[in-house]
């Protein structure tokens, strides 16, 4: 039995977080991956990386980031108070950042001049180009065509920014097509390029590394609490696709049992359908995928299922190695909310508190609506608002019928 | 013995190079392909490595991506795969057959089911693209006690403090990925490949083998003279792609291709 103090000393040496994550890649990678590490492992706990990351993460970023009580939409939904960790806040509108920040120092050291990555949604694309750009590095981002389509603004930020958008036109032509081609390129180009990783998920020690940078919210968001509300919250509600947002809220908070989490997949049309992004919701079987052993959407034949969610940066079939841990040893309530109650809650957070979230971070929203009622008003819960909705007002605007 | 041992015991004592085709099974669609197999021996093949295809080939190139897509359209899982082998034995009991592929279609069926299955219909060994030396704990040993053996590869980026491991665990014969990217790049430098191949012979007495890169007679040949063996399956995959409408005449063109290599290997 696992206990949740072990939970923060994942993943083991081989970077596996108990049957999950490793690295699972092909002979080509393993020198790049093996280097990675060995440069991460120096740095971690070196004082003056740590520096130049907060440095960076104050000056450049904006950090910390408000936790912002909802005061209006908690009496509304009547029970628990709400309170937004507002990473939509950060440059660039999104937690994405915080991880591109530091792997942009690791490619830094690194010395190699160019990066690429994968996106869904653009947010981990815009991120990257925008470090990119600051850096002086050549950038290439790989995008699902399907996602090239509905996330247009994002790929026009790219370019602006200076990076080269490479749809990707095989498979189901979204975020684990995009990560293919990344991995591609990167086997190709490996003595020049550094491939900045967008989620918890791929070969180690990507998990770790993505998570560490990422966990800056979830830091800040249990110093906010004990500051602002005086103790730590009842509960932490985040999206999860891959899953990174949600591991940078929940880990510093793991070891604290008496908070509650709750981690929200993707439902798209409804788990009961098969049309839908949750691995951990929907019970998928492990498998291996990009690098990581996880829980992973495929058929009976180990074919990867095609997936379907509103939100391009969530349309994913498996999940961060972290999560398929955690989930095996309860230590986070893995539940999903449907593309509907998207955006009922995409609409509601607009109207009633005057802040546009992402659809991502919407479905922590979602999932709100339906905790907060059960809970007594003087409990609390924190949710991660992982980005802003501007990138999505076109899809809304689609849905609505109107023409922009 | 297994066979790709003594496939290779009997080259050596020929001083003759081996000729490993790829293909990727049920491409263009299933039932062509143990005919494809049997021309490839007909035209010299050593060993034949068959493609388990899959959704997500992240090693591979457009050629075996589009491959894997052809095969997967006609719904080819690992079933019919053995199917395909067990039907192939019927007529040659000799030749070795190595499944090459990616984990997740055998972490679905279970590590023995696979092996067990893939003894019993005649497959020799197995190479997981995405499965290196430090993840193969519990999988190898299911594959050693079943006479299956263990293909690695090995690239021109490998240490070799890795190389070590690889050539610990291997079995059969090393697979040299002689660029680096994906499947179906373009060029090749044999010096390079020949520089990298020392030190191995060092750490590892299992045949050296060489794949990615070679299109022809004159690449076959040239890689031949720095390895026991040249691995070739992109520019057969293309002929396939190239005759999806018409696959009477795949098989003589495979044969064809590999038949000139077999030539230039020999001469």
């Amino acid at each position: 039995m696992t206990k949740f103090s072990d939970l923060t000393r994942m993943p083991d040496a081989r970077g596996h977080f108990g049957a999950y994550g490793g690295r699972f890649v092909s002979e080509t990678l393993s020198f790049a991956l093996e280097e990675l590490e060995e440069t991460y492992m120096a740095l971690r706990d070196d004082p003056d990386f740590q520096a130049e990351f907060d440095h960076d993460l104050a000056h450049y970023v904006g950090r910390p980031s408000p936790l912002y009580h909802a005061e209006r939409w908690s009496r509304e939904l009547g029970g628990a108070q709400i309170w937004l960790k507002r990473e939509d806040l950060n440059h660039t509108g999104a937690h994405k950042v915080n991880n591109t920040i530091g792997q942009a120092l690791l490619a830094k050291k690194s010395g190699k001049p160019r990066v690429i990555a994968e996106t869904g949604a653009g947010q981990h694309g815009v991120a990257t180009a925008t470090v990119a750009a600051r850096l002086g590095l050549e950038c290439a981002i790989y995008m699902g065509a399907e996602d090239v389509e509905r996330q247009k603004l994002n790929v026009y930020r790219m370019q602006l920014l200076g990076a080269t958008v490479i749809p990707v036109e095989s498979g189901s032509r979204t975020l684990k097509d995009a990560m293919n081609e990344a991995l591609r390129d990167w086997v190709t180009n490996v003595d020049n390029t550094f491939y900045i990783i967008g989620t918890v998920a791929g070969p180690h020690p990507y998990p770790m590394l993505v998570r560490d940078f990422n966990a800056v919210a979830g830091r800040e968001a249990r110093e906010q609490s004990l500051k602002q509300i005086g103790r730590l919250p009842d509960a932490l509600i985040a999206c999860v696709g891959g899953g990174s947002n949600a591991l940078g809220l929940f880990y510093p908070f793991v070891e604290d049992e008496d908070v509650a989490m709750y981690g929200v997949e993707a439902g798209g049309d409804g788990v009961e359908t098969g049309r839908h992004a949750a691995p951990l919701t929907g019970n998928a079987p492990r498998g291996v995928l990009h690098g990581n052993r996880t829980y992973l959407m495929s058929d009976e034949g180990g074919q990867v299922s095609d997936t379907h969610s509103i939100s391009a940066g969530l349309d994913y079939p498996g999940v961060g190695p972290e999560h398929a841990l955690w989930k095996d040893v309860g230590r986070v309530n893995y539940v999903a909310a449907n593309d509907k109650e998207v955006l009922e809650a995409f609409r509601e957070l607009t109207h009633v508190e005057g802040i546009m979230p992402a659809l991502e971070s919407a479905h922590a929203l979602a999932y709100a609506k339906v905790l907060a009622p059960t809970m007594r008003p003087d409990q609390h819960i924190v949710i991660n608002l992982s980005g802003r909705g501007d990138k999505d007002i076109l899809t809304v605007a689609k849905l609505d019928g109107i023409e922009i | 013995m297994n066979r790709i041992d003594q496939r290779f015991a009997t080259l050596k004592a020929q001083g003759r190079t081996a000729l490993i085709p790829y293909l990727t099974a049920g491409d263009p669609a299933p039932q062509y392909t143990v005919g494809f197999m049997h021309a490839l021996v007909e035209a010299g093949a050593d060993i034949i490595e068959l493609g388990v295809p899959f959704s997500d080939p992240m090693a591979d190139g457009p050629v075996i991506q589009k491959a894997c897509e052809r095969a997967l359209k006609h719904g080819t899982r690992l079933a019919h795969l053995f199917a395909m082998v067990r039907e192939f034995r019927e007529q040659d009991t000799d030749t070795p057959v190595v499944l090459m592929g990616y984990l997740n279609p055998i972490e679905r069926m279970g590590y023995e089911a696979f092996a067990d299955q893939a003894q019993a219909a005649g497959v020799d060994g197995v190479l997981t693209v995405d499965m290196p030396p430090e993840e193969a704990d519990e999988f190898g040993p299911v594959l050693k006690a079943r006479g299956l053996q263990s293909i690695f590869l090995v690239a021109p980026t490998t240490s070799d403090a890795r190389a070590g491991t690889i050539s610990a665990h291997g079995e059969g014969y090393l697979y040299y990925v002689s660029l680096k990217g994906v499947t179906g790049a373009a060029t090749l430098n044999v010096d390079e490949i020949d520089a990298h191949l020392a030190p191995l012979r060092k750490l590892s007495d299992l045949p050296l083998c060489v794949g990615f890169g070679i299109r022809d007679g004159a690449t076959a040949a040239a890689v031949g003279k720095v390895a026991e063996g040249v691995i070739v399956g992109s520019v057969l995959v293309g002929q396939i792609a190239a005759c999806v409408d018409d696959p009477a005449a795949i098989a003589p063109r495979l044969k064809d291709i590999l038949g000139e290599m077999r030539q230039a290997l020999d001469a």
